[in-house]
């Protein structure tokens, strides 16, 4: 049994349904990428797994307890989640937002301990934060802002760690910059990760394990190298394309179909 | 891109630009609390200020008494008479000042907190013109006494800001929404204040005017215990949650992460600055603006982001009686209601803040 699982959810907002009888088990010490179309139900699937969300029938399962029923602190001491957006307070320096990470592990009583201490610099150190400690958030780059915020969740110590679209509204050198970031994460520290990307390619290199889905529905799971080929691409995305080699890694690598071979196709 | 390519920072964004400096400090038994130089020299100001405020307004008045005297005084050692003008006339007033002040201010942080918007203070949300109609219902149409108003604002208050919180609640409360339903409820209820008071006769009318300027004139020990009661329950409650309101200001998710029960906390602290702001204005009418003013004021002195819940509160005792002060010493004693010249303050610190949001290029 995995540390994190979702049991026949149904998740939706109001009325609406977005996914129905849906099962997930992240596997222990991978970092799983979600990927599919939008409206797949792929955010709303971590939302769920982060207890942000809870389901209309089903259970999230966080070592075998109902998500739900636990208190919300010993969920963050578990499991850590960087949301999609969120806001720095005006002026608040990184190392004051990193040691907000820290809250799941304090009380009114025991607000900093010299542990909080050397978890924070750990944590700025190991995103390569540390020498802008001192520096107001509002006037970093996006790209370190992530870094921040990433540092901010590892200064919670979770084991698990989820990441709603971490690369959005970033230049493509810092979308590789903060994957790279989550794979030394998950490899030097044995962290588990579960991240929602859109690009499927960065998936595909990165993940060690990857969860397509379509229409609120787990469509195929697995290493990269089973799971994304030309025909999965086509069912779950609606794109032609080949699938090669990456020259740099060996994952695979999608290549859409010219617009002529997809016209053609259409045609048919 | 390099890290330091991307500051340059003007002088007037120093407020933006503050340090907490937040240094631990570790006490016997495990104890460790997080203080902020900036801020705890900030609150023992404000609280040295309010202090010496409070012994010169004590001291002032149709019978002068010198700050050494009123000090004398209140430590039992004063004359018969000062003991009389002192601790029977002029301390519960005083006293009531300092306290509605002081919740005025914390309800104010908690509600621009919970509503990320400077301007989301319980003023502009609703609950203030609530306790008017309240405290309107029971002069002009019950013609009812002092305790019977109180009563009856608190009522009108609290039924005002349960009834906002529920219209504003869809899966959760949003700032943006809470503004509006808060500036609505506030529309229909000043047209209510106004049928009242086309329907009152002379008498009912001016004693309504008076309650709805918000004055301390008269205020006396029976004013005092209530008020001292709700806030000796609730101010510790408040800033208990305050590191939990701090996390939330990162938005909902960010705070959810952390483990905050951003629903139940929420609702906590709105209920507790609900009840606040009413005994409040229970006490002394709607004193506009303190709210809105004092924890902005509090935050630009202490430089630290969040709801300054604890410096807001000192903040807005001092300038309720710096208020005070003002219109006692300039038209007499009681000539003229406090709440006027809070209103004629905040007037110009609206101003101020819209030049100075200017000036960083905000708006």
């Amino acid at each position: 049994m995995q540390r994190l699982t979702a049991e026949n959810v149904t998740l939706g907002y109001d009325q609406r349904v977005i996914a129905e009888n849906l099962s997930v088990e992240i596997p222990d010490n991978s970092f799983t990428v979600i990927v599919g179309p939008n409206a797949c139900g792929k955010s709303t699937l971590l939302r769920a797994l982060s207890r942000m969300l809870k389901p209309s029938t089903g259970r999230v399962l966080l070592d075998g307890q109902a998500i739900g029923s636990m208190p919300a602190k010993k969920v963050a001491k578990t499991l850590g989640l960087l949301p999609q957006s969120s806001i720095a307070p005006d002026g608040i320096t990184v190392a004051d937002l990193v040691s907000r990470g820290r809250y799941p592990h304090q009380g009114l009583l025991r607000q900093w301990s010299a542990e909080d201490e050397r978890v924070v610099n750990e944590s700025m150190a190991s995103t390569g934060v540390a020498e802008l400690a001192d520096r107001a958030v509002d006037e970093l780059s996006g790209g370190q802002r992530q870094r921040v915020w990433i540092a901010m969740a590892l200064a919670q110590q979770t084991p698990l760690l989820l990441l709603d679209e971490p690369t959005t509204y970033l230049d493509i050198q810092h979308q590789i910059d903060v994957l790279d970031l989550c794979a030394e994460l998950h490899e030097n520290q044995g962290r588990t990760l579960v991240a929602v990307l859109h690009d499927l390619n960065h998936a595909a290199r990165y993940a060690t394990h990857l969860i397509a889905m379509r229409g609120g529905e787990v469509v195929a799971e697995g290493p990269p190298q089973e799971v994304v080929t030309a025909e999965l691409v086509e069912r779950v995305f609606g794109l032609r394309c080949q699938v090669i080699d990456d020259p740099e890694t060996g994952t695979p690598l999608v290549v859409p179909a010219a617009r002529r071979a997809r016209v053609v196709a259409r045609a048919e | 891109m390099s890290a330091t390519a991307t500051t340059t920072v003007t002088a007037t964004d120093s407020p933006r630009k503050g340090r907490s400096g937040a240094r631990p400090l570790h006490l016997p038994g495990g104890i460790s609390l997080r203080v902020e130089r900036r801020a705890l020299a900030v609150g023992v100001l404000l609280t040295a200020a309010a202090l010496a405020l409070a012994v010169v307004l004590i001291g002032t008045g149709d019978f002068p008494i010198a700050p050494w005297d009123v000090v004398q005084t209140l430590l039992g050692n004063g004359t018969p008479a000062n003991d009389f003008i002192v601790n029977d006339l002029r301390l519960p007033r005083v006293l009531v000042a300092l306290l509605v002040g002081a919740a005025l201010g914390m309800a104010g942080g908690v509600f621009q907190s919970v509503s990320r918007n400077p301007l989301g203070s319980p003023d502009l949300l609703g609950f203030g013109y609530g306790s008017a109609v309240g405290a309107l219902v029971v002069i002009i149409l019950f013609k009812g006494g002092a305790t019977e108003v109180a009563v009856g604002a608190l009522a009108g208050g609290l039924l005002a800001g349960v009834a906002v919180y529920l219209l504003a609640y869809k899966q959760g409360i949003q700032g943006y929404r809470l503004v509006l339903v808060g500036i609505g409820a506030s529309a229909i209820l000043i047209a209510v204040i106004q049928y009242l008071i086309t329907k009152a006769q002379m008498i009912e009318a001016t004693r309504a005017m008076v309650w709805l300027t918000g004055s301390l004139a008269g205020r006396d020990w029976a004013q005092v215990w209530p008020l001292l009661a709700v806030c000796a329950v609730l101010f510790p409650l408040v800033l208990g949650q305050g590191r939990a309101l701090r996390m939330m200001e990162m938005g909902d998710d960010a705070a959810h992460a952390v483990g905050v029960r951003v629903e139940r906390t929420r609702m906590l602290l709105m209920l507790a600055a609900i009840l606040l702001t009413t005994a409040a204005s229970a006490a002394a009418g709607p004193i506009s603006f303190v709210a809105l003013a004092a924890p902005q004021l509090a935050r630009r002195l202490t430089r630290s982001p969040g709801g300054n819940l604890l410096t807001g509160a000192l903040m807005g005792s001092v300038l309720l009686m710096v208020s005070d002060l003002a219109s006692q010493r300039a038209f007499g004693a009681d000539q003229l209601p406090v709440g006027v010249v809070t209103g004629l303050v905040g007037g110009i610190y609206l101003l101020w803040l819209l030049v100075t949001e200017r000036r960083a290029g905000r708006i």
